[in-house]
């Protein structure tokens, strides 16, 4: 019998791994989109803006994000005291339909990749005119504290501030709707407001101009490596495969995850096409990832039909939202405030219709609350960032590119040097 | 001698070369040029927002002919290079001075 719950605790182990590896694999998912929709001359900023975050993200949780957010000590050192006895023990105790028993180093792992791609969010938003370096100050911060804190309050269930509990009032976000996706774009639009648009992406007389981005083969290829990323996002949050339930539970969440991201593509081309007289692939591709995140904060209650519709929702939201930020001068190159924000607080809304135990009012709470906290704090450190070493480069080497103004090289340098 | 230039539609360079060494033009020089003329750009839509192409591309294929050989030129590549529809482009005749041919030394219509 000991051996049967020793393999159960391998078997979710393992399960944990490799969507946490899933969920790191969307970080070459965000590189990709956002490389394909900023123009050439910004292509090899964006990359190592991209690689650079998520190494930062892996460190800076890794030192003290982890015993923020879940008390597992600096360096994670708390985390790796358990040895088999005790795991075994606590096993033992659960039984084998209780809850998931599995290496704590493993669950290092899969949080540590959300980080990531809270903090891979903010990074398309404020593409193109942004330093580098500011950019990746502001990710220490971010990583290794703004988000370990909302999270303690939500996953980790701590009261927020010690004046109130957010599991008491109701709020539940299964994969992160809201506390990943709503707090990374959360960061991106506080960053977008202290940063302002990219020159003549307005004109004077309040013009909306395109700047078309250079590459939408890898927008797509991007848009595809998030989509299958998700699943381990959205999967893995399960926490468990290892018992039949949970095994079912599992695979609704995968047919679910898939569904709302197909209808959310749907919704989107629709709404193009009718609006624009285009079928603009950008904002196919966006509703797709908006399918992705309205699914996030529930992907477990809703039966196949209505994760379709609130994937069909999140994609008709996201478009205008894209036109109203647009409108609002919000300069956003890739629609990540969109797709993350305004589609993460949708699909947060949405969960009591599916799930009888989470409530409206934890839900707006929640969302007040993650909302507020990285607003406020984000914007202290954009605002310090900006009055210490600047957060934006001139125009001159804007116009020149961020390629050659930050790296040195360029991503095509074959399109403009003469060499052999 | 005179020096012909026209631009014409990119697709139609591989007509207007072939016209040209069917009536004995021994070279030409092909530049891939931008502009507009009275087709003007085109616009384009990207995530809502539309843009204007303002320069569409051509290409300048530029002749020197001797005088004799001017008119036959001419209507060779007016006639290869015309669609009939409005963007096929113009053609420009100048006074040539002097050609010289580097590798021997000839100058005026012997070097052409």
């Amino acid at each position: 019998m000991e051996q049967i719950f020793e393999l159960q605790y391998a078997l979710d182990t393992f399960y944990f791994l490799v969507c946490g590896a899933l969920v790191m694999w969307m970080a070459a998912g965000f590189a990709m989109l956002e490389a394909g929709l900023v123009r050439s001359k910004n292509t090899t900023e964006i990359l190592t803006k991209n690689v650079a975050l998520f190494a930062i993200s892996c460190t800076m949780f890794m030192i003290c994000g982890y015993q923020i957010m879940y008390e597992g000590g600096w360096f994670v050192s708390e985390a790796l005291k358990g040895d088999t006895a005790s795991a075994l023990a606590a096993k033992l105790e659960a039984g084998f339909d209780g809850d998931a028993v599995y290496s704590k180093a493993s669950d290092f792992f899969f949080q540590v990749v959300f980080v990531a791609t809270a903090m891979s969010i903010v990074s398309g938003a404020v593409a193109e005119r942004m330093k580098l370096w500011a950019f990746l100050a502001f990710a220490v911060v971010m990583t290794g504290f703004i988000y370990p804190m909302e999270g303690s309050w939500t996953w980790n269930g701590q009261p927020v501030f010690g004046l109130f509990s957010l599991g008491d009032a109701g709020f539940a976000d299964f994969a992160g709707s809201g506390i990943v996706h709503l707090a990374g774009a959360t960061a991106a639009l506080s960053g977008v407001l202290f940063l302002g648009p990219r020159k003549g992406k307005y004109g004077v007389n309040g013009e909306r101009r395109a700047i078309p981005g250079a590459n939408l083969p890898l927008a797509t290829l991007g848009t595809f490596i998030l989509w299958m990323g998700w699943f381990g996002f959205n999967g893995g949050s399960v926490l468990k495969t290892s018992d039949m339930s949970s095994a079912n539970s599992v695979a609704l969440v995968f047919l679910n995850t898939n569904a709302a991201a197909a209808a959310g593509a749907l919704g989107a081309l629709a709404v193009a096409r009718i609006r624009f007289g285009k079928s603009d692939l950008t904002m196919l591709l966006n509703g797709a990832l908006a399918g992705l995140v309205a699914i996030t904060a529930g992907p477990d209650t809703p039966t196949p039909l209505q994760a379709s519709l609130i994937g069909l929702a999140g994609g008709i939201i996201v478009v205008f939202s894209i036109l109203g930020l647009d409108a609002l001068r919000i300069d956003d190159p890739v629609g990540a405030i969109s797709v993350h924000g305004v589609v993460g607080l949708f699909g947060l809304l949405v969960v009591p219709l599916t799930n009888p135990e989470v409530k409206m009012t934890g839900q707006l709470l929640g969302a007040v609350t993650i909302f507020g906290w990285v607003f406020v704090t984000s914007g202290i450190v954009w605002f310090a960032l900006k009055k210490t070493m600047g957060i934006r480069v001139s125009e001159e080497e804007e116009y020149a590119g961020m390629d050659v103004f930050d790296c040195g090289m360029e991503a095509y340098p074959e399109f403009t040097r003469q060499g052999s | 001698m005179k020096l012909v230039s026209a631009v014409v539609k990119p697709f139609k360079l591989d007509d207007v070369r072939e016209a040209l060494s069917d009536i004995g033009v021994q070279g030409i020089t092909v530049t891939e040029v931008k502009g507009f003329g009275r087709q003007k750009g085109h616009t384009e839509l990207y995530r809502g927002a539309e843009y204007v192409v303002d320069f569409l591309p051509k290409v300048k294929i530029e002749v020197a002919v001797p005088d004799s050989l001017l008119d036959q030129v001419l209507e060779a590549v007016t006639k290869a290079a015309r669609t009939g529809k409005i963007g096929d482009g113009k053609v420009f005749v100048t006074n040539l001075e002097q050609v010289i041919r580097i590798r021997t030394g000839e100058i005026g219509e012997n070097a052409i």
